[in-house]
C-alpha cells in the first residue's frame, strides 16, 4: 500500500549552512541531503556555497569539491565519472540521474537540490541501500540458459538477432530508473522494477537462450510485472537513454502471445 | 521486513549453483532480531520530484477512472430515484441540479473524456508502440487539452439548449 508521507524517522529537517572557503562571491548552492547512522536522529538539508571559479562543470566535481574543502564528512559513492559505471546516480533537481554527466549549471533553481535515490533506505547520506534491487536483478537469472551440447566454440547468434539486444544490454544498472518509478516506490519488495524487467526482456528476446518459457512464467504475477502502468518515469531519466517501459511493454506482449 | 519480502521472489529453480543465490538467501536461519536491518530512514519521493507530463497523466487516468466508479452510482442512484417515483426523482434532480450537483457532474464529464481518451493512448502502448519519452509527454499534453476542450464544449452546448 502507498504510503505518501515520509515516515518520522525520515522527515528532513533544517539543516547547516556552510559558506563558501574564503569568502567567494561568486557562489553557487548546492542544498544537500545529509544522515549520519551513528549520529542518529532525523537527516537534514545542509547547504553548501561553492565558488564557481573552483569547481568543474558536472555536478559530481561539486560533490569532490564539498568533500575535499568544505564537509569532508559528506559520504557518497563515485568511480568511473564518466557515465559507465552507475555509481554516482542519484536525485539532482528532482529527477535521477548521474551526477558525473550532469552539469550542475543545467539544473533548474536557485540552489542545486541533491538527495539520495528517491524511497530508499539511507544508509548514509547520498548512499542508498541497493541489497534489494541487485537481489530483483538476481532473480531474474541474468545469464545464458542452455541444454547441453555446448558448441565447440562460441554460441552463434546471426546479426539481426544480436541487433535485438541494442537498447537493453547498455544498462549499467545505477537504479535511477527503477528508483524514479512511483509503482516500485509503493510496492518496491514485489514489484521487480523497470532495471529488473529490462534486463529480464534482454533475455527473453536473445535468440541463443532456451529458457524463454520458464522465464515467462517466472514473472507470470501479479506484482513482478504487472504493477507498471506506463508513467514513464523510467524511460524520462534513464540516463543512458534507454527505454524500460518499453521493454516491459514487449514482455507482456509476449504473455499474450503464447496464449493465444 | 522488506527483505523477508524479497525472499519469496523465488526465481525459477534449473539447480544453479553461484553466489547470487546468498543475496536472496540473506537471514535464513538467523534470528529475528539478528535479520532485522537498521532503522534506516526512507529517501524523500514525491516531496522531492519534478514530474512529467506523464507521471501527471498516469496519475489522472486512476483519479478519472476511481471518478467513474462513483459516477456509476451517481447513475444507478438515478435508475433507482425513477423507479422509486415521482417524489423520490424530483427529490434526486434538485440535488443533482443544484450548485454541488452541477460541480459533480462537471467533474464526471471532465473523466470521462479524460479516461476515454487516455484509455486510446494506454491501446497504442499496450501494442509496444509510441513509448519515446518526449512523445509521451507530447500525447499526455495533447489529452489533457482534449479533456478541457471538449468538457467546456459539452456544458456551452448544455447551456445554449437549456440542459443546464
Amino acid at each position: 500500500m502507498a504510503e505518501l508521507a515520509l515516515p518520522k524517522n525520515s522527515v528532513v529537517k533544517a539543516g547547516k549552512h556552510w559558506p563558501a572557503p574564503g569568502g567567494a562571491k561568486a557562489v553557487k548552492s548546492f542544498r544537500i541531503y545529509r544522515y549520519d547512522p551513528e549520529a542518529g536522529g532525523n537527516p537534514r538539508w545542509d547547504t553548501y556555497d561553492v565558488p564557481v571559479d573552483a569547481v568543474g562543470p558536472m555536478v559530481l566535481d561539486a560533490l569532490i569539491y564539498i568533500k575535499n574543502t568544505i564537509d569532508p564528512t559528506l559520504a557518497f559513492r563515485r568511480s568511473c565519472r564518466e557515465g559507465v559505471c552507475g555509481s554516482c546516480a542519484m536525485n539532482i533537481g528532482g529527477r535521477n540521474t548521474l551526477a558525473c554527466t550532469h552539469g550542475w549549471a543545467e539544473v533548474p533553481g536557485k540552489a542545486v537540490q541533491i538527495s539520495p535515490l528517491p524511497h530508499m533506505a539511507v544508509v548514509k547520506d547520498l548512499i542508498p541501500d541497493l541489497t534489494i534491487f541487485y537481489a530483483q536483478y538476481a532473480s531474474i537469472e541474468p545469464w545464458l540458459h542452455t541444454t547441453p551440447p555446448e558448441p565447440a566454440n562460441e554460441w552463434k547468434q546471426s546479426e539481426s538477432d544480436r541487433e535485438k539486444l541494442d537498447g537493453l544490454y547498455e544498462c549499467i544498472l545505477c537504479a535511477c530508473c527503477s528508483t524514479s518509478c512511483p509503482s516500485y516506490w509503493w510496492n518496491g519488495d514485489r514489484y521487480l522494477g523497470p532495471a529488473a524487467l529490462l534486463h529480464a526482456y534482454r533475455w527473453l528476446i536473445d535468440s541463443r537462450d532456451e529458457a524463454t518459457g520458464e522465464r515467462l512464467d517466472a514473472l507470470e504475477d501479479p506484482f513482478k510485472l504487472y504493477r507498471c502502468h506506463t508513467i514513464m518515469n523510467c524511460a524520462q531519466v534513464c540516463p543512458k537513454g534507454l527505454n524500460p517501459a518499453k521493454a516491459i511493454a514487449e514482455v507482456k506482449k509476449m504473455m499474450v502471445d503464447r496464449v493465444i | 521486513m522488506r527483505l523477508i519480502a524479497v525472499l519469496s521472489l523465488t526465481p525459477f529453480d534449473a539447480g544453479l549453483k553461484g553466489g547470487w543465490k546468498s543475496i536472496l538467501s540473506w537471514g535464513e536461519g538467523m534470528s529475528d532480531n539478528a535479520r532485522r536491518l537498521p532503522d534506516r530512514p526512507t529517501s524523500p519521493h514525491l516531496t522531492v520530484w519534478r514530474w512529467h507530463a506523464t507521471m501527471l497523466s498516469s496519475i489522472l487516468h486512476r483519479a478519472s477512472g476511481v471518478s467513474l466508479y462513483a459516477g456509476a452510482l451517481i447513475l444507478a442512484a438515478w435508475a433507482i430515484c425513477l423507479a422509486v417515483g415521482p417524489e423520490c426523482y424530483a427529490g434526486y434532480m434538485a440535488l443533482l441540479g443544484g450548485p454541488i450537483g452541477k460541480i459533480v457532474l462537471l467533474g464526471l464529464t471532465a473523466a470521462i473524456f479524460y479516461h476515454t481518451a487516455n484509455g486510446i493512448r494506454h491501446l497504442v502502448w499496450d501494442a509496444g508502440k509510441a513509448f519515446d519519452p518526449k512523445f509521451s509527454d507530447l500525447t499526455a499534453i495533447v489529452v489533457i487539452a482534449f479533456t478541457v476542450a471538449a468538457t467546456a464544449a459539452t456544458w456551452i452546448i448544455a447551456g445554449m439548449t437549456g440542459g443546464l
